[in-house]
């Protein structure tokens, strides 16, 4: 299977709106992302955007629909179109969510939580497998940002990644925002939760923006991919380089989009915190 | 402990208004209503842009505030059937025409099959145009003319292409009454992929019908002069020719 060849570099999901100044200027970005669900149609666009990104650029394909913590199987269809997408652009990765977006014939549009238990072990692993076997590639399981748990989890969701990834032979992505947020929403500790993640299996990173609001228990933090990294998320990230050496960093930035050149610097940061891990672990060799 | 199908079901009637599933644990049992909100939110919000996002007209003229809880209920509706977004919505326009308190704005359906119709248009395939060369060395009697994925022919009972062309951002207030009666809206997307909407008359909209319906030239002229007497093909085609929107030529 193909393995995952994105650089250990920073990246950016690319947008629409970026484009001519990334034409102009992308320097420093080791690649972009997108979501594959934007990149669906025949052509046109965003095709001929993403083919003059393609050309020039270490491309990952992030998958936001294919609902792998779903209850039922996977949707052959839009299996199908990720796989003619993966086929026709050839991306150094391919990632999707631990999560759910779809019941039924319906499709919900967030990235839903489920209980961690042997059988959802099972189920993830059989698409994670249905995935992976329909590409020929070995794809990234990223983790998610959560507000609520499951009083009938009984697998810590470090371990449960871990267990996936052992099984179906996937790698996994590290949102260290998305670790952050979760933590700080259930009261846990993001140290010990990256204590507990396989950070050998990691692929790729993600930074993004988060909200916060009060409430009485503490803060509640949503992943709105609408703000620049937050420092907490840098120091975490920090840490992680420290330990694991450079890797793919995204930077990430959905909503309330930024001009390309306050990207392009939260990216530079990225890249200056690579830089420095690469050179940690080199003098420690 | 309830089976995955079963939590799946009990999460999603919560998203649906239903109250929140037993079993969903947060750091303060008293905020569960309000950390559940956070996904109800995320999936009302986030459908609203994707609607907002293909029918921006819509929004302009039925105004923010009215869109966000019409495009709520249209998403209890008629929820999106697959992760891409970009074609969901097709059914808006009729959502739109049976919502009775927009019965006094009949005309909103029509603009929205323009919004359908131009995303389908921005997100069709590609094809190249053909040299005109070989236009213009056919023969005229036996040519047939292949349009572009992108061409379409939208008739509509209202005259939703002034109304469009009168809500794009920065469009000035025109001091001409709108039109009366139905128009047939062209849209196709240009070599510039933009997507151009205008309404044609009666003689380019029988040739229209012809060429995309695969039949040849001839019968297309022959359409149009029954439709619209003295009409001129030439105009229509030096246009379509302009946009890129002729990509084959058959004998």
């Amino acid at each position: 299977m193909l393995p995952n060849l994105l650089p250990d570099l920073p990246g950016v999901g690319f947008k629409p709106e970026h484009f001519a100044a990334i034409r102009h200027s992308a320097a420093g970005i080791g690649f972009f992302e997108i979501h594959a669900e934007n990149y669906m149609g025949a052509g046109g666009l965003p095709h001929a955007q993403l083919t003059a990104i393609r050309a020039d650029h270490a491309l990952s394909v992030h998958g936001v629909g294919l609902s792998i913590g779903g209850a039922r199987g996977l949707d052959p269809d839009h299996l199908a179109r990720v796989a003619r997408l993966c086929d026709r652009y050839q991306p150094e990765s391919f990632s999707e969510h631990l999560a759910w977006s779809s019941h039924g014939a319906d499709y919900l549009n967030d990235l839903l939580p489920l209980p961690y238990t042997e059988e959802t072990l099972r189920l993830v692993c059989n698409h994670v497998d249905q995935v992976q076997a329909t590409l020929g590639r070995r794809m990234l399981l990223e983790n998610p940002a959560t507000y609520l748990c499951f009083a009938q989890s009984t697998i810590p969701e470090p371990e449960f990644l871990s267990e996936v990834a052992r099984r179906t032979g996937c790698g996994l992505l590290l949102d260290v925002n998305n670790v952050f947020v979760s933590c700080t929403n259930h009261g846990t500790d993001p140290r010990a939760y990256l204590t507990a993640f396989p950070l050998h299996l990691v692929g790729e990173l993600h930074l993004g923006g988060h909200e916060a609001e009060a409430l009485p228990s503490g803060p509640l933090l949503i992943d709105s991919h609408g703000a620049a990294v937050a420092d907490p998320v840098w120091a975490l990230f920090a840490e992680v380089i420290a330990v694991a050496g450079p890797l793919p960093t995204l930077v990430e930035w959905d909503n309330d989009l930024p001009d390309w050149p306050v990207l392009a610097a939260e990216a530079a940061r990225a890249g200056h915190i690579l830089a420095k891990g690469g050179m940690g672990l080199a003098r420690a060799s | 402990m309830h089976a995955h199908p079963d939590v799946v079901a009990g999460f999603d009637a919560a998203l649906r208004g239903g109250p929140v599933p037993a079993g969903l644990v947060a750091r303060d049992p008293a905020e569960v209503e309000r950390r559940f909100a956070v996904y109800r939110n995320n999936v009302t919000v986030s459908l609203t842009q994707a609607l907002a996002t293909r029918f921006p007209v819509i929004q302009r003229l039925v105004g923010e505030a009215f869109f966000a809880p019409l495009a709520r209920l249209y998403a209890d509706t008629d929820r999106p059937k697959s992760p891409v977004l970009a074609e969901w919505g097709d059914g808006f326009a009729a959502f739109l025409e049976a919502f009775p308190p927009l019965a006094p704005y009949p005309y909103l359906g029509d603009v929205a099959r323009i919004e359908v119709a131009r995303g389908q248009a921005f997100h069709a395939a590609d094809a190249r145009p053909v040299d005109p060369a070989r236009i213009a060395a056919a023969d005229p009697d036996r040519v047939r003319l292949v349009l572009h994925p992108s061409v379409l022919l939208v008739r509509l009972a209202h005259p939703a292409v002034s109304i469009w062309a009168r809500n794009q951002p920065g469009a000035e207030a025109s001091p001409q009454p709108l039109p009366l009666g139905p128009q047939t809206a062209l849209i196709l997307r240009d070599a510039a992929f933009q997507v151009p909407v205008r309404a044609v008359g009666p003689g380019d909209a029988a040739v229209l019908r012809v060429l995309l319906a695969g039949d040849r030239l001839s019968v297309a002229a022959d359409a149009a002069r029954h439709a619209e007497p003295g009409h001129d093909l030439q105009p229509l085609l030096v246009s379509l020719m302009r946009a890129g929107a002729i990509v084959d030529v058959k004998e």
